[in-house]
């Protein structure tokens, strides 16, 4: 028993001591980018992009729900650029004058229903999803993704009970990806990224909402240059071209 | 016992220590909306948690002693090839990251894990996404606390007393029903409290197992996290409530948990 929790304790360490080595060029500054969770493939590659010709940046991303990185941003945490999957998080950045400079939107999204490769459930449309037997997921009412369904259900007219309300629409995505539900809804960015993992069945016009995404530089930014550049490549014409290949279309 | 001076230093780094444990709980309680605590607590979704927690943290106990005290019989009394690693495999909960255990639970139990997938096929059993999965959950964190507990109680007993019933013609389960388990009721309750406890605080295996709906899998810790984002007055609320719990729960048990740990 002792023993084995000195290997452990040992392993934990050696873990900790394989980070990589934080102080390896001096001038090289750390970028915080909180981001939506949708945005998770996306932004990593944008950050590359944007170091290649920028090499004294460093990114660290955290990505989740927007309500939770809202929440973090107004509770203080060290956030330099933060990106929403709707205005209403971003609102409350806003609220709380927590953001440098007036948000700007950079990319839109739409919604989709993800389901298991090859759609074997059949699901072919919003009013599915209630068919009894077939296990829903969605994300919680608090996430910008999950409110977003809810509208798309409303103007469907109808009602789904899912069976698991997740934090954040990766969080759903995976779900159904591992096949533990049946389907699920996302946005249209999350199907493309999860290649052949999932199917997905078009939610049509007239039920489709349209999730508009700003970001802001965080107010008291370490190096608000740096984040301000970094908005204003996700804006330029090479940023859209790179967010429009993960599927996000223009604001 | 003598008492002595501390030195400066050590006193210092021991105010900090204690601060440092002290202040996230001010914290709290700071910003505690006291006028309306009640209110907070009687909401709707909160008393919908705390049902649930109840049942799940209960019926993790349950479990936790139905599986966990025959485990620990048999760790303190039956010598095996392989059990030092067979223990510290049914130990490893207590200091794995809990969503790791959500993970593998996720891929042993879930509709295509490598158990779920036939019991998903043959029985139409599905446990993810319900209260079953949240209690199975809770019960995988819990159950060593019971069976480190329960072990250490059935190892400090006196056996003359189990000899003497069974030298007096008693059967083997009249002995541990009526010598061994009086004799190890407090060993017992406290690794029950302790596994209760931890149920109750469940959240990493619980959101990556069972999922998150209220009234089903929703239980405190996760409504506490979802509350943070919409209201958080009931967060802070609930978040006390838990923390309530578990200073009552430590120091009722104080002394029977230093003696065992």
């Amino acid at each position: 028993m002792r023993a084995w929790l000195v290997i452990t304790t040992v392993a934990l360490l050696l873990g900790a001591c394989a980070e990589p080595n934080a102080t390896a060029t001096p001038q090289i500054k750390d970028i915080n980018v909180f981001a939506a969770a949708s945005l998770t493939d996306a932004f990593a590659q944008a950050g590359d992009e944007f170091a290649k010709t920028n090499t004294r940046v460093r990114f660290v991303f955290n990505f989740g729900s927007s309500s939770t990185l809202a929440t973090q941003i107004t509770n203080g945490a060290p956030a330099d650029v933060f990106a929403s999957a709707d205005e209403a998080n971003m609102q409350k950045i806003v609220e709380a004058k927590l953001n440098d400079g007036a948000p700007s939107l950079f990319a839109s999204n739409r919604l989709a229903i993800v389901v298991a490769p090859a759609n074997p459930k059949n699901v072919s449309s919003l009013a599915d999803l209630t068919r009894p037997g077939l296990v829903v997921v969605l994300a919680a009412p608090t996430v910008p993704a999950g409110k977003y369904a809810l509208d798309s259900l409303t103007k469907a007219g109808v009602k789904v009970t899912p069976a698991s309300q997740e934090l954040d629409v990766r969080s759903v995505l995976n779900k159904v990806a591992l096949g533990e539900a049946d389907a699920g809804i996302v946005y249209v960015t999350d199907v493309l990224s999860a290649g052949a993992r999932v199917s997905s069945v078009a939610v049509p016009e007239e039920q489709q909402v349209v999730a508009r995404y700003p970001i802001a530089v965080v107010a008291g930014a370490r190096s608000p240059e740096l984040a301000r550049a970094f908005v204003n490549y996700l804006v330029s014409v090479e940023g859209q071209r790179l967010l429009a290949g993960f599927g996000f279309s223009r604001p | 016992m003598t008492r002595e001076r501390p030195p400066l230093l050590v006193t210092g780094l021991a105010v900090i220590a204690v601060a440092f444990f002290v202040l996230p709980i001010a914290g709290l309680v700071y910003r505690a909306p006291w006028a309306t605590a009640l209110d907070e607590l009687t909401r709707p979704e909160a008393l919908t948690a705390l049902r649930l927690s109840l049942v799940v943290s209960l019926a993790a106990t349950g479990l936790s002693v139905l599986f966990g005290l025959p485990l620990a019989w048999i760790y303190a009394r039956v010598p095996f090839p392989g059990r030092d690693a067979v223990r510290a495999l049914t130990t490893l909960p207590m200091i794995l990251p809990p969503i790791v255990g959500g993970v593998a639970l996720l891929f042993a139990f879930g509709r295509t894990g490598l158990v779920g997938q036939f019991l998903d096929a043959g029985l139409g059993l599905r446990i993810a996404f319900t209260t079953a999965g949240a209690i199975l959950a809770a019960a995988f964190v819990a159950t060593p606390f019971l069976v480190l507990t329960g072990e250490a109680g059935l190892r400090s007993m006196a056996r003359r007393y189990e000899e003497a019933a069974r030298t007096l013609g008693a059967t083997r389960w009249h002995v541990f029903r009526r010598v061994t388990l009086p004799l190890i009721a407090p060993a017992l309750f406290a690794g029950a409290v302790l596994s209760w406890a931890r149920g109750l605080g469940e959240f990493g295996a619980t959101i990556t197992f069972a999922g998150n709906l209220p009234g089903t899998t929703q239980t405190l810790p996760l409504a506490v996290l979802i509350a943070l984002e919409t209201r958080p007055e009931v967060a802070v609320m609930l978040s006390l409530l838990l923390l309530a719990v578990s200073l009552v729960i430590l120091i009722a048990l104080r002394d029977r948990y230093l003696r065992f740990s």
